[in-house]
């Protein structure tokens, strides 16, 4: 569990940083938390030539809320969400989310940005991310460029970023009163990648669902958004009629995963009741 | 006030606390290579080749070793429990012309430094051709070479006529049981450091753990070495649990690399390699039955079983399948006996002792046997466990059995006057009812009990050596190890009870095979018992030399005086003489830097504690989750040294039994590919999964043997957890879901709740 050699660079800004992995391609690699970067290294399994580490550049690490978004920068630590970040039910959700990522080490090091960079089906900020209409906002040397985040995920630890750009910031988009957030993941040890997790939203308007996102995680290879699961909560009262259709929508909606902890059909059953409590908890 | 029965805080932890620990990794020799194992990445195959070539090339790779290099090294042996039968199954120390695991060692690479001992790891090649792969030890037997195949023996062990026992039957209830493939897994892995002197032929090893004594026998016959050339000394160990200590090949190639090399060299495990190169345990598939009568009394068990043995037999040889078949019965009468052990070999990592071996996988199998049989005749569970226990007034109860090669006698117990103590500390009644209201509200909550005989004190010797200095000190060096119980601690409150000064004041030496010529290490939750009546008998003969010189200076009868708060002194206080005095006066007699006295205590018998796991979990149905929320144990040991000690064992204990029944397992893939390497997929408990303890310990039971009554605490934690969690989400699903497998994992439990018909 020793890494394979590479070189080492800590650049002080972020055109540095830029420059660098332009020159590297490829074989550069981006640290910032580290968290799933360095054991993999240890592993053997990644064996990037060149790491660049941001760690050093201050104008990333920020994390602020203007007027309709929540801009959240490349150092920005996973534990910068425990406490509500922002008053009212986003800042609670993200809090709820921080506390299922891992553990207190973990949350203190790794960062929003590179889990959404890294890609891994079970993080549950990907999971966020999607369900919340987030956009990436990405640099190469040259140029800076937007994605959203329907584009971001491509497969598994696949995304839309080029081996030259880095992922300066992420942004959330602020929503207005009317809007509930939900969470819940199943996993085998608190802190562990869940077998399976969903984050909804939903817009509540005389005493009906308006508007509905649905999102799953860690159950195919990037996280899903279960659309027609998310529509069938569209004119509905809140309550368990509407949950159980939308969970059985949503657990027929994807491709399930194969893994030691969870058979295909395990996992459909298990989207089912995450669905169903992460709905729960939007309107509790 | 620091002596026996007093829960005083351990000496062990202040340099552990100030991370000045000497683990195995903490040692580094001046010049010291580095050594890194290849390990196959087949499961079974015949080696063709191995290519060293390419990784010898870089710098900083002082060697590189194959089979070939040290073909000449027999395999290594047993140190318990051994069978000529086993013989041809032990392991090299690197793989001879076969590869039979996934993480076997197949050669060996000595560097300047570790990173660069990775890199050439790497690029080894070994061209291996595939052999068929066993992975069921149930299955058909196979060839484990030409001459021999993958079950060298079956080991029996049966008492009272079983046959008439089924004949008059009422009922006969059958089950088929399993535990799965777990083991122990210490903070810290595996480590030797060993340097050699070629000026003097003496070798070092650092990094021993539990039986330094036995392994310096085991090394120096394989080095060809005499004894006296050969030194191994513990540090501080992190976890032992049967596992860790044990002799393996990396701490004989350590070894014979610092002798051949000229160099120092340092090897620490990584838990990647931990996981699958440290022995693995459990793994057996039981087909039990029942002969029984109309109200539940059993009148006979027969038990036949498989344990998965991996692909060598290693130091512990026979001893879980022994263990499992001799200590199944338990505390009850049971009248006829019959088991059979199948010893398989696989095609994954060896398998040796873990916490309660042999007793965690028997105690599952027998009291789920109990609950099952409690089904059939529609009684209580606990109704049936008092039809069947042995009562006290057979005590000391023989077995009619034997288990490590001593005969299996119940040396003391009061097995219902525990079980009643117990339910009234739970209020258990009460208990009860606040579960059916919760079942009655909807939810899967239900209540498990599992009892269970443990084992401790085996023999056959201790020896210690107490020395007292002039200042009243003591100095107790002993044959006994410390892997991180605290036998430190509970030795020197045995010493300082007996010498009548603080434990703070007694040192004690340990896992040091240049201070004491032969021990018997730390295992089978043996030091208490054994080292504990050794320190008794050596310290009677310091007592008497010193109560003596007492009676001739205070002009008293020895009779009258007693050793106590550092002073001999007449009942009352007065007169008194203190110990550095009297010590004084004794060894101008003797003309000595300080008194001495040595002794061995020797047993043929083991004590056996006894105690209950209490386990209330609750099912989410909708997942197949299993929340633990209570585990409740209690444990008669006789007499407790230190009871917060006896509580941190048993937690640490019941946390690994919690492991054992709902989370660790090492699953293999069909081609024998291990799917657990690492502490995300090999998924062990933590903080979070752990409910709240509560422990009962009880005195009532003193042991016979030994001189302090007392029984050792090691295992007990562990024994009874699965058996009890087992039952408890049993009880939460109504009985409609038969819980005959562990790990009770989410997925598990889920297919077979959707089998049962649950939502």
């Amino acid at each position: 569990m020793k890494p394979a050699a590479f070189d080492y660079y800590a650049p002080l800004t972020t055109e540095a940083a830029l420059a660098l992995l332009a020159e590297h391609g490829e074989e550069g690699k981006i640290l910032a938390g580290g968290q799933s970067l360095v054991p993999t290294m240890a592993f053997r399994l990644a064996r990037p030539a060149t790491l660049i580490d941001i760690n050093r550049i201050a104008s990333l690490d920020f994390c602020r809320a203007d007027d309709e978004v929540l801009r959240i920068g490349a150092l920005t630590r996973h534990a910068r969400f425990e406490t509500p970040f922002l008053p009212g039910p986003l800042g609670a959700l993200l809090a709820d989310v921080a506390h299922n990522i891992a553990h207190t080490p973990i949350r203190s090091r790794g960062t929003f940005c590179g889990s959404l960079a890294h890609a891994d089906p079970a993080s549950e900020w990907c999971c966020t991310a999607l369900t919340l209409g987030a956009t990436m906002v990405v640099a190469n040397h040259v140029s800076e460029r937007r994605v959203a985040v329907a584009d971001w995920f491509q497969s598994l630890f696949t995304t839309a970023l080029q081996p030259d750009e880095l992922l300066t910031e992420a942004r959330l988009p602020l929503r207005d009163e009317s809007w509930r957030y939900g969470f819940y993941e199943f996993n085998r040890r608190a802190g562990d990648f869940a077998l399976a997790m969903s984050v909804v939203a939903l817009r509540l308007e005389g005493g009906v669902v308006r508007e509905a996102q649905i999102g799953l995680g860690g159950v195919g290879t990037t996280p899903i958004l279960a659309k027609d699961a998310a529509a069938a909560l569209i004119g509905q009262a809140p309550g368990e009629a509407a949950w159980g259709i939308a969970a059985e929508l949503a657990a027929t909606c994807f491709e399930p995963t194969e893994d030691i902890n969870a058979s295909p059909e395990y996992r459909r059953d298990l989207v089912r009741a995450v669905t169903k409590r992460a709905l729960r908890k939007a309107v509790a | 006030m620091d002596g026996i029965g007093a829960s005083v805080r351990r000496i062990e932890d202040p340099p552990l606390l100030r991370g000045e620990g000497r683990f195995a990794a903490d040692i580094d020799l001046p010049g010291q290579l580095h050594m890194r194992v290849v390990r196959a990445g087949m499961a079974h195959g015949r080696i063709l080749s191995i290519d060293t070539a390419a990784a010898a090339a870089i710098p900083g790779v002082v060697a590189i070793w194959t089979g070939a290099d040290v073909a000449s090294l027999p395999p290594i042996g047993f140190r318990m429990m051994g069978l000529t039968a086993l013989e041809p199954y032990r392991q090299p120390i690197l793989a001879q012309r076969v590869v039979r695991y996934v993480g076997e060692p197949l050669a060996v690479v000595f560097a300047e430094d570790p990173y660069v001992a990775e890199d050439a790891e790497e690029l080894v090649y070994a061209d291996i051709e595939a052999l068929p792969v066993i992975i069921r030890a149930a299955g058909p037997i196979g060839d484990f070479d030409a001459a021999h195949g993958t079950e060298p023996t079956i080991i029996r062990k049966a008492y009272g006529d079983i046959a008439a026992a089924f004949a008059a039957a009422e009922h006969v209830v059958e089950l088929e049981l399993a535990v799965g493939r777990h083991t122990g897994v210490p903070l810290e892995t595996r480590g030797a450091s060993a340097a050699y002197d070629a000026a003097t032929g003496r070798l070092a090893m650092h990094g021993a753990a539990k039986v330094p004594h036995t392994n310096r026998i085991a090394i120096a016959r394989m080095l060809d070495l005499s004894l006296d050339q050969l030194h191994l000394h513990e540090g501080h160990v992190g976890g032992g649990f049967g596992i860790r200590g044990e002799l393996y090949p990396e701490d004989v190639l350590v070894c014979l690399a610092a002798m051949r090399l000229g160099r120092p060299v340092k090897w620490i495990e990584d838990r990647r390699e931990h996981l699958m190169a440290a022995n693995h345990s459990r793994d057996q598939l039981h087909r039990i039955r029942a002969a029984i009568d109309a109200r539940g009394f059993v009148l006979g068990v027969e038990d036949e079983f498989w344990v998965d043995q991996g692909a060598y037999v290693r130091t512990h040889a026979s001893t879980v399948p022994d263990l499992a078949a001799g200590m199944l019965p338990g505390p009850y009468l049971f009248p006829a006996y019959a088991a059979a052990a199948h010893v398989r070999l696989t095609n994954k990592t060896p398998a040796g002792t873990y916490r309660a071996p042999g007793r965690f996988e028997g105690t599952f199998v027998r009291e789920r046997l109990i609950d099952a049989i409690a089904e059939r005749v529609g009684l209580d569970p606990i109704a049936v466990r008092r039809i069947n226990l042995i009562p006290p007034e057979s005590m000391p109860f023989d077995r009619g059995l034997d288990a490590l090669g001593t005969p299996l006698v119940y040396d003391s117990g009061d097995y219902a006057l525990l079980l009643d103590k117990f339910l009234r500390h739970l209020d258990y009644e009460m208990l009860q009812a606040s579960l059916a209201t919760r079942r009655a509200a909807g939810e899967h909550v239900g209540l498990g009990l599992a009892f269970f005989v443990e084992k401790s004190g085996l023999g056959p010797f201790d020896d210690v050596r107490l020395e007292l200095d002039a200042g009243g000190r003591a100095v107790l060096v002993t044959g006994a190890a410390s892997v991180g119980q605290g036998v430190e601690t509970s030795l020197a409150q045995i010493t300082g009870e007996m010498l009548g000064i603080s434990y703070l004041d007694v040192t004690v030496v340990h896992g040091q095979t240049d201070r004491i010529a032969r021990g018997m290490g730390a295992f089978a939750t043996r030091v208490t018992v054994m080292t504990g009546t050794a320190i008794v008998l050596a310290a009677e003969k310091l007592r008497a030399r010193l109560l003596a010189k007492a009676a001739e200076l205070l002009q008293q009868p020895v009779s009258a005086l007693v050793l106590r708060d550092g002073a001999a002194q007449a009942e009352g206080g007065s007169p008194s003489i203190a110990l550095p005095a009297l010590i004084a006066a004794c060894l101008a007699e003797e003309d000595a830097p300080r008194m001495v006295a040595e002794a061995t205590f020797e047993s043929g018998h083991m004590t056996y504690p006894y105690g209950i796991h209490l386990a209330i979990a609750r099912v989410d149905a909708e997942t197949g989750g299993v929340v633990l929320e209570r585990l409740a144990v209690a444990y008669d040991i006789g007499r407790t040294v230190n009871p917060m000690l006896v509580e941190g064992q048993i937690h640490g204990g019941a946390a690994q039994g919690i492991g054992g029944a709902l989370m660790e397992e090492f699953l293999y893939d069909e081609d024998g590919q291990p799917l657990c390497t690492n502490l995300a997929d090999y998924v062990m408990p933590t903080s979070g999964e752990m409910p709240p303890i509560d422990i009962l310990l009880t005195e009532d039971a003193p042991s016979g043997i030994g001189r302090l009554g007392v029984k050792g605490a090691g295992e007990g934690g562990t024994t009874a957890a699965g058996a009890a969690i087992a039952a408890a989400v049993d009880a939460a699903l109504g009985g409609r879901v038969p819980i005959t497998q562990l790990p009770i994992t989410p997925s598990r439990l889920h297919a077979a709740m959707k089998q049962a018909g649950f939502e």
